[in-house]
């Protein structure tokens, strides 16, 4: 059985890269921009459903790890002319203003700056639980988004980076999403992931167990802002321009809408709540543009597509706390169950 | 009998879609929410009542796509690449901020769509490229004006500076005014920072009483430099205000009350400068529909319109590569604005309004020739 | 340093504290009763500030009334969140009503946006609030007068209600153990929606004063008021009345004297309230006044 799933995952990698090379050639501009973004925000949702769902460790500050990691991946990657051309109130610090290196190697800076701060706060962040560790990295994002604002010298501060490279693609950004969640799935069936889990439920229980709930929780919390910070680097790659205002907390209620509804705890979950958030957002824009049909102009609701997103997650949040996948995962073998019960038994 | 009705319904729906002929399709960035969404609404209406007043070109019907920036850079570059990916716009009008115009700037010169810019002030926004156009003049220019009529009209030798650290248009502008006024024999004593979203300027006033300037310097935009000057006057400051073209909304004069009045400020456009016909017109067909008078950022629009839509029938077809030429060509067109002789570097020659506020309404003071 | 300067940045600290405190109360009572950081409290301070509008500028009402009027509605506002978002949520987890909670806050913001607009409207302040008086060479404002006075007698009110009369009896009981409360044959849930209600009461207060100070009324504008009051309530002990008051006034006169005091670092003000919250929770989680926390 294990074989079959695992040529049954082959072949659907298979498929699906076959889809993306088909889709770079024909598929027009527009459509790739959506699968990249698709790509990246599995990649930040799968990471953060790593920290809030899987060690249960409620965390409201992610867009602080993406601000770092895609600033860290910005100031690496520009050319030293292109930083004299941005910097225009100051000069950006030494060694940053000669500093230039390659995409990859930005982005592995990225995500290990990001690791280096979720590893020095945690020392503090720990010591709350429950809402006032929410509250906590809530607190820290803003402060993060201050900072951005004010180190001009290292930030270019509310101005922020422009013009640059746009160097993610759907390789880029697909490669790297499907190896995180290879990375987070590893994570979480092994034992250290059932130490998360095991804290999640009962903390106390857990150390009981013999468990450092500790250095359980920076695991996770290291992890998760590793990869928050590679998809900074991509994102910021992609819409070649950030500025401090990009990373609010509406970035992160964004991220918290898709795990809840894919299912808090699921990485499947947050693959598909990724998914239909992403996709969907782009689907949704159509109620704040206006459109002539036939003569009738429709003029557009501006804010729109917020309303439709939060009412969704209250709505979900009370009917359907589990959200799609509760805490399961996908198996070959549950979606076989899902078509026997929905179709019937194959013909024999 | 229903079903008659419905199937001729059917078939109107069908013949409507068959024979109107192939639109156009313009974009437009601009920011209708958010910290000057009052520019891109003015911006929206302008460019209404210019595609009334000509909604075909070629033969063929003109439409328009709007998209939302938010008054956010990263939302213009997303809204910018989605004209052009999603809609396959020939051509884009906007944005109404220097800011937002250079983040959307860059894909545009990218995929090789021209795009005019009704009212971004800034040099950047055009410089070494050659699909970005604008309708107004720049800020080395204005920072000149600012600068003398600081000298000649408040006599003033310090000037203390308040500009929002957020906004490209704010900084360089800031930093054209500083050079003049220092050319010019002045000095400037203070320099204090913001940022957009702002509504506290307790700490800039503080410092500003402080150093008791002759003349403020507020190359900012309308919330802000409401509120500042309300707190300004508050702590019992009475320098006047000199301001740039970022002030022209009615916010200004709704939130600033008295506190904004003899505000003196460089601008674009007043009614009163208005000569050319199709000016005249614009400003009849703007009041009937809205019942106001138009204002800087709405004629500007306009004209961003107008021009495209000369340069799409000089060019005699919808290719942007064509129109882009023929934007670059534009030699006598006359606008609501005034006259609009394109330079090749994507700016035009303009007049510089100086307005000023008088009793709760925006008055004209002068014209500078260029 | 000019005293008459740094006096006069004082009083305008402790108005925007008293500002805050009075934000913080209602954060603090719903997180008494309910453990809830309702992330929408913030929200009343813009949909307060919005009714005066329309009450004033379309319906021509008079400031007093459109003033209560306002008062009124944001209190059932504030009910009618709490039956819609959060009773359903009574046995569920906290994380999914924090969760909603901030879904409710983006939900408000939103609808703000899309029925109103987004170009800022001028919030119509009565003359009786503008102008300063004059003492020693000190311009104090009208308004901090007002808001001095004004949240003193909320404040009082308050206490009165929480302390001296039976429904106070039931809300500090209820902070307590609720279930035991529903024991006794106390209907909890009206209870809770009494706490909401005064709650928001007070915070349609607040934000109608700080509407007279900073008259731009955008669908935005309760976000950071809401987080730094909250930041007060738990810097006071959350949970504690006279806390939040406390915390709402001292994050206030910090926040402006810091900023006073070295102007170069007013980029940072917003996070002058974050960096004490967190160094509060490191330290001193329950906060100035604030007794164990339960669980």
């Amino acid at each position: 059985m294990v074989t079959r799933d695992r040529i049954l995952t082959f072949l659907a990698l298979c498929v699906l890269a076959s889809f993306l090379w088909y889709a770079e050639r024909s598929m027009g501009d527009y459509s790739v921009r959506i699968l990249n973004n698709i790509a990246i925000f599995i990649m930040l949702a799968v990471s953060y459903n790593l920290i809030n769902g899987v060690a249960g460790q409620f965390s409201l500050g992610p867009n602080a790890f993406l601000a770092i990691g895609a600033y860290t991946s910005a100031l690496l990657s520009l050319s030293p002319e292109e930083k004299i051309n941005t910097f225009i109130i100051e000069p950006l610090i030494w060694p940053l203003s000669v500093i230039s290196v390659s995409f990859p190697v930005s982005l592995i800076a990225a995500g290990l700056v990001s690791a280096f701060f979720a590893l020095i706060i945690a020392v503090p962040v720990f010591r709350t639980r429950g809402d006032y560790l929410a509250i906590v990295t809530l607190g820290f994002g803003e402060v993060v988004q201050v900072f951005a604002n004010n180190l001009v010298s290292v930030t270019n501060g509310p101005l922020g980076l422009k013009s640059l490279t746009p160097y993610t693609n759907l390789t880029w950004s697909w490669g790297l999403c499907l190896l995180t969640i290879f990375c987070i799935v590893r994570l979480v069936n092994s034992s250290y992931g059932r130490a998360m889990k095991a804290v999640r439920e009962d903390e106390t229980a857990a150390e009981a167990m013999g468990i450092n709930a500790f250095r359980t929780k920076t695991l996770a919390f290291v992890v998760s802002a590793f990869f928050q910070g590679i998809g900074g680097g991509l994102l910021a790659h992609l819409i070649t321009t950030i500025s401090p205002s990009l990373f609010t907390f509406m970035f992160t209620f964004n991220l918290l809408s898709m795990i809840v509804v894919g299912g808090l705890g699921s990485t499947t979950g947050a693959v598909l709540g990724a998914i239909i958030i992403t996709w969907g957002g782009e689907l949704l824009r159509f109620f704040e543009e206006p459109i002539s049909f036939l003569g009738y102009s429709y003029k557009g609701i501006p804010g729109m597509r917020m309303v439709i997103f939060s009412t969704l997650l209250i709505i979900v949040m009370i009917f359907a706390r589990k959200g799609l996948m509760g805490r399961n995962e996908f198996t070959w073998k549950g979606l076989f169950n899902l078509f026997q019960r929905r179709f019937g038994r194959p013909p024999q | 009998m229903k079903r008659l009705l419905g199937a001729l319904f059917l078939v109107g729906l069908i013949c409507s879609n068959g024979l109107a002929a192939d639109p156009i399709v313009i974009g437009a960035y601009l920011s209708m929410t958010g910290n000057v969404a009052s520019y891109g609404q003015m911006g929206w209406d302008g460019i209404s009542i210019a595609k009334k007043m000509r909604p075909e070109v070629l033969g063929r019907p003109v439409e328009v796509r709007l998209v939302d920036t938010k008054s956010d850079k990263v939302e213009s570059a997303n809204a910018v690449s989605r004209l052009i990916e999603k809609d396959k716009v020939v051509a884009i009008i906007g944005e109404m901020i220097s800011g937002n115009t250079l983040a959307g700037a860059d894909y545009a010169e990218r995929k090789k769509i021209p795009m005019v810019s009704p009212t971004a002030t800034n040099p950047l926004v055009t410089q070494n490229k050659k699909y970005i156009f604008r309708v107004c003049f720049i800020d080395t220019d204005q920072g000149k004006i600012a600068a003398k009529l600081a000298r000649d009209l408040f006599k003033a030798k310090t000037a203390a500076i308040i500009m929002d650290i957020s906004q490209d248009y704010s900084v360089a502008l800031a930093s054209f005014f500083k050079r003049e006024f220092t050319k010019a024999g002045g000095k400037v004593i203070a320099e204090t920072k913001f940022k957009s979203g702002d509504r506290d300027f307790t700490p800039q006033m503080g410092t500003i009483k402080g150093a008791k300037p002759d003349v403020i310097y507020a190359p900012i935009y309308y919330t802000e430099c409401a509120l500042a000057a309300k707190q300004a006057r508050e702590m019992g400051i009475t320098a006047p205000i000199l301001a740039g073209d970022g002030v022209q909304a009615p916010e200004l004069l709704e939130l600033g009350g008295d506190a904004v009045e003899g505000i003196i400020f460089t601008t674009h456009f007043h009614k009163d400068m208005v000569t050319s016909e199709i000016g005249k017109k614009f400003l009849k067909v703007f009041k009937q529909e809205f019942g106001k008078e138009p204002d800087a950022f709405t004629a500007n629009a306009a004209d961003a319109y107008f021009l495209l839509m000369d340069a799409i029938s000089r060019a005699g077809s919808a290719d942007p590569q064509n129109i882009r030429d023929a934007i670059a060509n534009t030699k006598e067109f006359e606008g609501v604005t005034g006259k609009i002789v394109m330079q090749p570097n994507g700016n035009p020659l303009k007049a510089m309004v100086v307005n000023k506020v008088k009793n709760g309404k925006f008055v004209h003071v002068t014209t500078v020739n260029p | 340093m000019d005293y008459s300067f740094l006096i006069q940045q004082i009083v305008f600290g402790l108005t925007l504290g008293c500002l805050y405190g009075l934000i913080a109360i209602g954060y603090t009572m719903v997180y008494g009763v309910l453990r809830l950081i309702n992330f929408a409290h913030g929200d009343l301070l813009m949909v307060a500030a919005y009714l005066v509008f329309f009450g004033m500028a379309i319906y021509n009402l008079s400031w007093p009334i459109a003033f209560i009027g306002a008062i009124l509605l944001t209190s059932f506002m504030g009910i009618l969140i709490d039956r819609g978002a959060y009773r359903p949520l009574r046995k569920s987890p906290r994380i999914s009503a924090l969760i909603t909670a901030i879904g409710v806050s983006f939900l408000l913001e939103n609808l703000g946006l899309v029925i109103i607009g987004g170009r800022p409207k001028t919030f119509p302040t009565p003359p009786l609030f503008e102008g300063a008086q004059n003492l020693a060479g000190i311009q104090i404002p009208n308004l901090s007068i007002w808001v001095f006075v004004m949240t003193g007698g909320l404040l009082a009110a308050v206490f009165l209600v929480v302390n001296r009369t039976k429904i106070g009896m039931a809300m500090r009981a209820v902070s307590r153990d609720m279930d035991t409360v529903r024991l006794m044959g106390v209907d909890v849930n009206r209870v809770i929606s009494f706490t909401f209600a005064l709650g928001s009461a007070l915070a349609a207060a607040g934000g109608i004063m700080w509407c007279m100070k900073y008259p731009a009324i955008e669908p935005f504008m309760g976000v950071i008021p809401g987080l730094k009051a909250f930041v007060a309530a738990v810097l006071g002990g959350i949970g504690s009345i006279t806390g939040a008051a406390l915390g709402g006034i001292l994050l206030g006169l910090s926040e402006v004297v810091i900023v006073a005091v070295w102007p170069e670092w007013s980029g940072y003000r917003d996070a002058t309230a974050f960096t004490i919250l967190i160094f509060i929770l490191l330290t001193r989680p329950t906060g100035i006044m604030g007794e164990e926390l339960p669980g």
